[in-house]
């Protein structure tokens, strides 16, 4: 059933990737508990453009949950309190009347701030660029049911690619680790036959982009898993290790 | 006598005015050597009645005389109008459109035998700039580089990965006739047509349907991973306006699959350098040099400069204009600026009034509503739509005193199995959302604001097992229960139609040329090949095969003599008068300083779009929209409020410039529908239609796509026709009954 709530929000500001960023609190009143947390923060800023004050910027697109544009770190939680969903999926209905939520951007060294609660993370398109591809040319490519795959490895390598590029991994660990969103990729690829060709190359060339982007080292604490929007799952990183071995040992 | 003479006078008169009337229409007619034949005609004629007319003035005046003076002068008027009429316009002939001879299945065989090519040590030597990564921009982008173009490639998302077509949900068409129902090239084709309501060109649609196969090898190859069933093969779906099942899946994620396959080719080019990639960059404008487009107007939308960038050629697939509506399922960002930047630089616009409305959204739920989330039409494949038979179980319904499953078998209407038995659940798009409107109107609606329908999977989960619904449809169920907060394996959803795609966009001829020689346009933002309504999981269909297979060849052959031009100074005046304009325009934005915020505003577009230029259409409403769409512009230009500068991030900046635009569009949307005075697709016009309330489409007078041309800020655009004219399918009304 629709209800409203006052809340209070205790928001990050911080005017560009150089500036010294401070936190901001706001009263916002009848927020419908069926808005969702994006739509709380239009109104937010709707009421800060009639104050003729800076409205808060934060990233977003699809606001489905697919893209993996928007990236809230909400109380202390990647996407907020809520399991297996992005910033933009998360409804008021899961706040309190009256409660004080806390919105700050990933914290990362290798996701610098733009402004406010925008992060940069270029640093995941670089690792991909490194090598998370199959290497064909459009065109001259064999008819699509030339090579069965079975279903089960097929399944998994769905799960795997369901990775949205989100950072919430990232922000999520106390290292600031890629490895589950590399581990998506590499499983993904590793599970399909089209994509064993280059497995080993491509774990290793990745892995080493990561490091080489400021990214931490993974200590298996699971808070990325945890975090996840898509429940991509550890055992990716398993899988990645494997894989990762295999070349080194082949080298 | 005097009363003689005045008959006398008056006829002369009309002699006069028809032989105006000639001298008047041939000015304006275009030069093609038929229409001059019959205007030398129609002149002679002319010519001689008046020397009759001579004849009988000299004559004693008698009354008859005059009656047959004044009668004959009439016909010479009408003969003059009827043989001008309709070539007094412009027209794009088939040659204009550069539509191949032969027949439909080797058109483009013969195209691609005869197109000239540039040879790879040129290739390096020339520029391109590609604006969008959607499925269409990264495809392309990452195909031109892989030939050994030098490709320039612009997004507004901080990656190309996050392009609005990482959204798409159910699937992908092709023609592979992997599950043997009789599936072919000409069926994809034909359903394809018919789907279009005979308004999309037949050569563009063939090839279209010959290339969807190439696009699934394509995409398995670079790792997508499709739906497979347990014989490792691949597994398919059917979706709306179709009877067999040629629709590819990847759950019910198929855009983002399909996208990250598209976005992992444009990586691997990235990283060899051949494309370079300005992402968080938006374009304000192209840059037309001696009548070819040879680069863009940029903006860095974290820094807030503006800057230049030069191309041998220019490709937009910069997407759909649906959020001109505000509320729309497209994503924040989707805008329709690149469309109008190059429409005012004299591209043609072509059918802006045709868009889509999709009928299984979730419903609106309240004034913060930010936009729309819809819910895939692959859902309509075990989904029954329905709503109650009787009016007092609606309004229990809407007062929330009963819920869905409380209502009977006997008293719920399956109004889509009912009137279209035939295809029932699965009619095209444009048929399902008029059908949920016109129960609404009656009443009908089943929540608490009266537009909503019924989608139930309860027989579904009877028949298959929960496990079986929730496997197919596991997290578009889970995405409902997010947003509604109700169950949908338990309650049924409430649905109702939202605007989700536009078929009208930027004319291109068959080499996805615009009317600017070097502009191409690709994808959603273009107009090609989808008619007045698009059928289900054939957008990704045409981004792909756009971008992949036929944008790389054609372009070839206008960059083959493009080889010797060198790479032009961005210091050119050309250059510096593109970027200026828009720094004018910029701080004009920045200046206003009004009391209303952008999103306000573009609400208030949004209301005014629904209610009139919407599902149901009619010449007084549209009227209304456009005396309305004028006052929203004055407020918005005199009354807009814009905080920060211009200098670094401004989000409110950015959409103000967007919003500028839309309304624009809204407006050329209202014109077109108004011109368009019958009913096809998914453009309803309420004063044609049958008794039953079906589309009725006026071919004799609409048979044609029309192109507006651009003719100055506050001038009435040029429409120009493209007749439509089938060659190869007959055009028949759209029946999905039997
Ligand atoms: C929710 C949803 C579900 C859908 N499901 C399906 C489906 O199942 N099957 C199907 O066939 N179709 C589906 N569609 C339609 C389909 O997704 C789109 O038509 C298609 O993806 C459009 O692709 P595109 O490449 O033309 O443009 P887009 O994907 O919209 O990409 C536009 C690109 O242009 C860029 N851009 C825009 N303006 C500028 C600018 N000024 N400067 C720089 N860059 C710019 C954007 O950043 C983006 O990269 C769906 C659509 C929606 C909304
Ligand atoms: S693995 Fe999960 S958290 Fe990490 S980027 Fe992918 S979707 Fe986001
Ligand atoms: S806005 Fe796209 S995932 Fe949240």
């Amino acid at each position: 059933m629709e209800k409203t709530i006052n809340i209070k929000v205790k928001v990050w500001r911080q005017a560009g990737p150089k500036a010294k960023g401070h936190f901001e609190t706001f009263e916002l009143n009848n927020i419908s508990t069926d808005s969702s947390f994006l739509e709380m923060i239009d109104v937010l800023n709707e009421k800060l453009i009639s104050e003729r004050r800076e409205p808060i910027a934060f990233d977003h697109d699809c606001r489905e949950g697919i893209c993996g544009m928007c990236s809230l770190y909400i109380n202390g939680h990647p996407h907020g309190p809520d399991d297996e969903i992005t910033t933009c999926q998360l409804h008021m209905r899961k706040f309190k009347d009256g409660e004080t939520i806390t919105i700050e951007p990933w914290r990362s060294a290798a996701f610098p701030v733009i402004k406010d609660l925008m992060v940069d993370r270029r640093a995941f398109d670089k690792i991909i660029q490194a090598g998370g591809f199959i290497s064909v040319n459009t065109g001259g490519v064999p008819d699509a049911n030339a090579i069965p795959i079975p279903k089960k490895n097929a399944d998994l390598a769905m799960d795997a690619a369901s990775c949205i590029g989100c950072g919430a991994c990232v922000a999520a660990c106390k290292n600031g680790s890629a490895m589950l969103f590399v581990s998506a990729k590499v499983s993904q690829l590793a599970l399909l036959p089209q994509g064993q060709v280059e497995a080993a190359r491509r774990a290793k060339a990745m892995v080493a982009k990561m490091d080489e982007l400021g990214f931490g080292n993974c200590t298996n604490t699971g808070a990325c898993a945890a975090e996840c929007p898509k429940g991509v799952k550890l055992s990716n990183i398993a899988r990645l290790n494997r894989e990762y071995l295999c070349a080194k040992l082949k080298d | 006598m005097a009363k003689k003479q005045n008959i006398i006078d008056e006829a002369k008169e009309a002699i006069q005015k028809a032989a105006e009337t000639v001298t008047e229409t041939v000015k304006d007619v275009v030069e093609d050597e038929k229409t001059q034949k019959i205007v030398k005609q129609v002149k002679q004629t002319a010519e001689k009645v008046a020397d009759k007319v001579q004849e009988i003035i000299d004559a004693p005046e008698t009354k008859e005389a005059a009656d047959a003076l004044k009668d004959a002068a009439g016909k010479v008027a009408d003969a003059v109008k009827a043989a001008v009429s309709g070539k007094s316009e412009k027209i794009i002939t088939p040659k204009d459109a550069k539509i191949p001879e032969g027949p439909l299945a080797e058109k483009w065989t013969n195209y691609k035998a005869h197109q000239k090519l540039v040879n790879p040590a040129n290739k390096r030597r020339l520029d391109i700039i590609v604006v969008g990564t959607g499925l269409a921009g990264a495809s392309a982008a990452a195909s031109l580089a892989e030939m050994g173009f030098n490709v320039l490639n612009f997004c507004i998302q901080d990656s190309p990965r996050r392009a609005h077509s990482i959204a798409a949900q159910g699937g992908i068409n092709a023609a592979k006739n992997y599950q043997n129902d009789g599936d072919s090239v000409y069926r994809l084709f034909y359903d394809t047509i018919k789907g279009g309501d005979y308004r999309a060109r037949e050569a563009n649609v063939y090839r279209l349907a010959e290339v969807s196969n190439n696009i699934i090898d394509q995409c398995v190859a670079q790792g997508v991973p499709f739906a497979r069933d347990y014989g490792g093969l691949l597994d398919n779906r059917s979706f709306g306006g179709a009877q067999v099942s040629r629709t590819f899946y990847a759950k019910g994620q198929t855009g983002q699959q399909l996208l990250l396959g598209a976005y992992s080719a444009l990586s691997r080019q990235i990283g060899k350098g051949t494309v370079k990639m300005y992402s968080r960059y938006e374009m304000l404008d192209v840059v037309v040099i001696e009548g070819r487009a040879r680069g863009i107007i940029a903006r860095n939308l974290v820094t807030g400069r503006i800057e230049r960038f030069f191309g041998h050629a220019v490709v937009i697939g910069t997407g759909g204009y649906g959020n001109t509506f505000f509320l729309s399922t497209n994503a924040m960002a989707s805008n329709g600026s690149v469309a109008m930047q190059i429409y005012r630089k004299g591209a043609y616009f072509a059918n802006p009034a045709y868009a889509q409305i999709h009928p299984t959204c979730i419903p609106v739920h309240g004034d913060f509503q930010s936009k729309l989330t819809l819910m895939s039409e692959s859902l309509r494949n075990d989904g029954r739509i329905w709503v109650p038979k009787k009016l007092e179980d609606a309004k229990a319904l809407q007062a929330g005193k009963l819920k869905g499953r409380d209502i009977p078998e006997e008293d719920r209407d399956y109004y889509l199995e009912r009137r279209y038995p035939a295809f029932g659940n699965l009619v095209p798009r444009d048929v399902a959302s008029r059908a949920a409107k016109e129960r609404c109107d009656a009443g009908y609606g089943v929540n608490s604001t009266g537009l909503a329908v019924f989608l139930d999977f309860s027989d579904a989960i009877k028949r298959l097992g929960k496990d079986v619904v929730a496997a197919k449809y596991g997290n578009l169920f889970q995405m409902y229960e997010k947003i509604v907060d109700e169950n949908p394996y338990e309650d049924p959803m409430m649905i109702f139609p939202a605007i989700h795609y536009t078929m009208g966009g930027i004319w291109v001829d068959y080499e996805l040329q615009t009317s600017i020689k070097g502009l191409f346009c690709i994808g959603e933002a273009n107009f090609s090949d989808h008619g007045a309504n698009r059928l289900g999981a054939s957008a990704l269909m045409q981004g792909l095969a756009d971008g992949y297979f036929v944008l790389p060849y054609t372009i070839q052959n206008y960059l083959s003599d493009q080889i010797t031009v060198p790479r032009m100074s961005t210091d050119l005046k050309e250059f510096a008068d593109a970027e200026k304009a828009v720094e004018a325009k910029i701080s004009k934005l920045m200046g206003i300083q009004g009391k209303r915020s952008v999103d306000s505003i573009h609400r208030e577009l949004g209301l005014v779009m629904w209610d009139f230029v919407g599902m149901g259409r009619t010449a007084e409403g549209l009227k209304t929209a456009l005396v309305k769409i004028k006052e929203i512009k004055k407020e918005f230009w005199s009354n807009v409020y814009i905080p920060g500068t211009a200098e670094g991030l401004n989000v409110e900046l950015e959409k103000a410039l967007r919003l500028a635009d839309f309304i624009e569009i809204g407006e050329l949307m209202a014109r077109d529908a108004l011109n368009r005075e019958e009913s096809c697709g998914g453009h309803f016009r309420e004063e044609y239609q049958t008794p039953e309330g079906e589309a009725l489409r006026q071919d004799d007078k609409f048979s044609y796509v029309s192109c507006w041309k651009y003719q100055g800020e506050d001038q009435e655009p040029e429409l120009i026709k493209e007749p439509l004219d089938y060659e190869f399918v007959q055009r028949q009304t759209r029946n999905y009954k039997a």
